[in-house]
């Protein structure tokens, strides 16, 4: 049997993902994140001297934090389970990405370990966040200097 | 020859020592371990000396099973699935039996007791012990992601198994059961890149295996009681089933797979069991066990491996893979 | 006032949903759909779509990773205005450096306090 014919049989066999099911609980787990934090963002502009925009920061912070405790209790895991992408993609996500890595990797040292490893799952986003950032940002500069585009 | 082995004096498996980790006592076959531990790092520091005190513990089970101690034991044959097999070293480094470290993957539980019996049968070993084992921690944080980060596993997925199984490999005794033939695998490679998906991958590698060890060895698979493979799971085991269909096996009853049955039908374990401690900690318990108690009087074992590394996935390298087979015999 | 609530629920569930299809259809990994989704918040901004879309959707649209690649190049875009091209390389993280900072603290103290757990 060659590989192509063993891919047609495998591919006959392996049960493909619920792409409904995962979507729709992808969806409530996501969404579930952002309504969570849209509270905290109401706490800091009710509480404190906050804007609707500047609240932003402090919301994603405390996001964050709530990430680290649900990380560190071991409930992150089984949230990502359930929600998929709903827990992948919402900042709390990204938390998790740190926090679970630092975590795993302690065993072996606070410098080597953990610092050597804390980006070893985020470091890809922020990488291509920061180059796509200043490619964006570049081409719109010299664009808007030739006249082309207004800020 | 061409990987077939006969063994004339028929090498016996004296006893065997199984230990698990705390999970493990959702399986249905966690009666018959020897030792089960509540705290999954084995009371150790990190997982990975828990991982070496999982298999250390498993070898001291079966060598007090037969009344001796690691000083009586001429080799030492373990593997694993740590990088450089730390854990299968260190424990060795603890027993002090002279060591061989082997690696095949999740077949390891099966290429060790073969060389064991080689050994044997060369008349240079009087008392082998062979095993293999696996941390889920520990494999995980290697092959995976860290233990606490959230992705969501699919139905392909398997669930890595904290246990170890050691046997004490002995020349011929009555009274427990002997090692009469044995098959090396190939390596086969189908071109199977996810590793979330491993029992697609190690299913072809098993079905070759098989097919080679009945043709080669002039036997049929109703001859035996049972034939087990390792850690193919729900998925692998469906398309293996499939496979050796197609070339001329009908009857299914006398086959299982290890890791479809280790969780049983617990949905949160996925597609099942793997891991080198699976296969190892089923066959040296409930296999023999049943050999013993005389319900199984042939068995064919044959444990799956697969041959990846995250550097080979992430180089984008499809995923070889290995079975080895082994048949006992209780007269 | 109280439809923020509600467009953040779905705007938000919505591209998580698109992450999903990422994972599932296009059988991506988590770390290749993150970055692919952070891209596109970027490129968004560039166009000027993005802050429409907070105005919009609230934390439906500041809690997914795609406002990351937003505030990245909306960093850069601020200080490129005010100081031309140099401002590119500089204002990348002005605002940004809340979320970043936040998950190097939190993972640090964390990895004081808490041990992984194989448990399910």
């Amino acid at each position: 049997m060659d590989q192509k014919k063993y891919a047609k049989l495998e591919q006959g066999i392996t049960p493909k993902p619920p792409i409904l099911k995962n979507c729709i609980k992808a969806f409530l787990v996501g969404g579930a994140f952002c309504l969570v934090a849209q509270f905290i963002a109401l706490f800091y502009m009710t509480f404190f001297d906050f804007t609707e925009r500047t609240a932003s920061n402090p919301t994603v912070a405390t996001m964050i934090f709530i990430s680290m405790l649900l990380t560190g209790f071991g409930l992150y895991k089984k949230i990502g389970q359930i929600g998929g992408a709903g827990a992948s993609v919402p900042i709390t996500g990204f938390g998790n990405a740190v926090v679970s890595a630092a975590i795993e990797h302690k065993s072996e040292g606070y410098v080597l370990g953990v610092g050597g490893n804390i980006f070893k799952l985020a470091g890809s986003v922020i990488l291509f966040g920061v180059f796509s950032a200043f490619l964006v940002a570049l081409v719109k500069t010299i664009l808007v200097k030739l006249g082309v585009v207004s800020w | 020859m061409k990987g077939l082995l006969t063994f004339p004096s028929t090498p016996s498996i004296a006893a065997t020592g199984v230990t698990a980790g705390p999970l493990e006592k959702k399986s249905p076959f966690h009666v018959n371990f020897d030792k089960m531990f509540d705290d999954e790092r084995c009371g150790m520091k990190t997982n990975e000396q828990g991982h070496a005190k999982l298999m250390e513990d498993a070898i001291m089970i079966a060598l007090s099973k037969v009344d001796k101690v690691p000083s009586d034991a001429d080799f030492l044959l373990t593997g694993d699935l740590v990088n450089q097999m730390t854990p299968s070293n260190f424990s060795a480094t603890t027993v002090g039996i002279p060591y061989i470290g082997l690696f095949s993957a999740c077949a390891t539980s099966i290429s060790s007791v073969l060389l064991a019996a080689l050994l044997t049968e060369a008349g240079l070993s009087k008392l082998a012990v062979a095993g293999s084992s696996s941390q889920h921690n520990a494999i995980e944080r290697q092959f995976r992601y860290p233990i606490e980060y959230g992705s969501q596993k699919g139905d392909t997925s398997q669930w890595t198994v904290t246990a170890a199984g050691a046997a004490a490999i002995t020349p011929y005794q009555k009274g427990v059961p002997s090692i009469e033939r044995g098959t090396f695998g190939k390596s086969v490679d189908m071109g199977m890149t996810d590793p979330l998906n491993m029992g697609a991958a190690m299913a072809p590698a098993a079905a070759d295996t098989l097919m080679r060890h009945l043709s080669g060895h002039n036997t049929s698979a109703s001859d035996y009681d049972m034939i087990m493979t390792g850690d193919l799971s729900k998925v692998g085991f469906t398309i293996y089933k499939e496979l050796i269909g197609n070339q001329g096996i009908k009857d299914f009853q006398n086959f299982s797979d290890a890791g479809e049955e280790f969780y049983g039908n617990n949905p949160d374990f996925m597609a099942g069991a793997s891991g080198s401690g699976c296969s190892a900690a089923v066959y040296f318990s409930e296999i023999y066990k049943k050999m013993m108690d005389k319900e199984y009087k042939r068995v064919l074992l044959i444990a799956t491996g697969a041959l990846l590394s995250p550097l080979s996935y992430q180089q984008g390298d499809t995923i070889p893979c290995i079975a080895h087979a082994v048949e006992l015999t209780m007269k | 006032m109280f439809s923020i609530y509600i467009t953040s629920f779905i705007v938000g569930g919505l591209i998580c949903v698109i992450g999903q299809l990422m994972f599932d259809v296009a059988k991506m990994t988590p770390a290749h759909t993150l970055c692919t989704l952070v891209v596109a918040g970027s490129i968004l901004d560039g166009f000027g779509l993005y802050e429409p879309l907070i105005d919009f959707a609230g934390t439906g649209a500041t809690i997914p990773i795609t406002s990351f690649g937003n505030a990245l190049t909306h960093g850069a875009l601020a200080e490129a205005e005010k100081h031309g091209l140099i401002g590119v390389l500089t204002g990348m993280f002005e605002v940004t450096s809340s979320g970043i900072s936040a998950a190097i603290l939190f993972g640090f103290i964390a990895s004081f306090i808490f041990k992984p757990k194989g448990n399910l």
